[in-house]
């Protein structure tokens, strides 16, 4: 169960990393269910959560808006290894943000990259999903929160 | 802070150590940090790499991620400690609830800087764990 309070925290956290890191605000859409299995962009960093909260929180991107994002960021490698090294990051920045209002107990993994068409999203059945849609100058991707 | 050596230019001068699980993260501290009087003898990628790395560079000067593998940031930051009592540590995480950056202090972290962060705010945390 996620309630809107947590939902906005999510919100919150990607507006925040979007206007520090990127030095550039994003515009968040507003959360909405995810029917069906997920789909994902090129690269997917992956946060498990446990603690009093289960479930995954997930950075989906494609690879030209990460391209972008490195070149705000003053970043000259543009490798695969360095986009896998992005979404990671940015998954885990917004997960460890959401402690603020969460509390100590809302424990983050290290952030587990998936990369190509079809990746395996950890979810437990019936879990239910809430998709942040997020555009950023001519890009789209989205931050996916599922927790019980 | 009274660490660190006096160059050929009468400055003082303090060896930087940068721990993070991110190369990119690790590479942008390097890059934003504009203190002359640091320089940077390594990186790490986890708490264990930070204390074999810590045995051959003794760094005066840390900046230090929390959620790592292998070993965290806040297991490291007391075994630093334990090891040089005058370590400057600068704990650098994503993770914003002030639990975790009370027990970071207590451990023996200097200061606290949470990510994202802009240039200026790590180049002002830096000069406080300096001056």
């Amino acid at each position: 169960m996620l309630y809107e309070q947590e939902l906005k925290t999510f919100v919150e956290g990607t507006t925040n990393f979007f206007e520090v890191a990127a030095q550039q605000p994003a515009s968040i859409g507003s959360p909405y269910l995810m029917e069906g299995s997920p789909s994902v962009h090129e690269y997917t960093g992956v946060i498990k959560i446990s603690g009093k909260r289960e479930g995954v929180v997930y950075f989906t991107a494609p690879k030209a808006m990460l391209t972008v994002l490195l070149m705000k960021m003053q970043e000259n490698d543009f490798s695969h290894e360095t986009m896998r090294d992005l979404v990671g990051e940015v998954a885990n920045t917004i997960s460890g943000n959401a402690r603020r209002d969460f509390g100590r107990d809302f424990v983050i993994s290290v952030p587990s990259v998936l990369s190509g068409e079809k990746p395996q999203i950890p979810q437990k059945p019936g879990q239910r999903s809430f998709i942040i849609p997020i555009n950023w100058r001519s890009h789209s991707a989205k931050l996916v929160v599922s927790l019980t | 802070m009274s660490n660190g050596i006096i160059n050929g230019s009468g400055k003082r001068s303090y060896k930087l150590m940068i721990v993070d699980d991110s190369n990119l993260m690790r590479r942008r501290i390097e890059r934003s940090q504009q203190f002359e009087e640091l320089e940077l003898v390594g990186t790490a990628a986890d708490g264990v790499e930070a204390l074999e790395l810590f045995k051959r560079t003794d760094p005066d000067v840390v900046t230090m991620d929390i959620t790592m593998p292998h070993m965290d940031g806040i297991e490291c930051i007391a075994r630093l400690v334990a090891m040089k009592p005058a370590i400057r540590i600068l704990v650098v995480s994503a993770l914003a609830d002030k639990a975790t950056a009370v027990e970071a202090m207590e451990r023996g972290a200097n200061g606290f800087l949470n990510k994202p962060f802009t240039d200026r705010q790590l180049n002002e945390a830096i000069a406080e764990l300096i001056r």
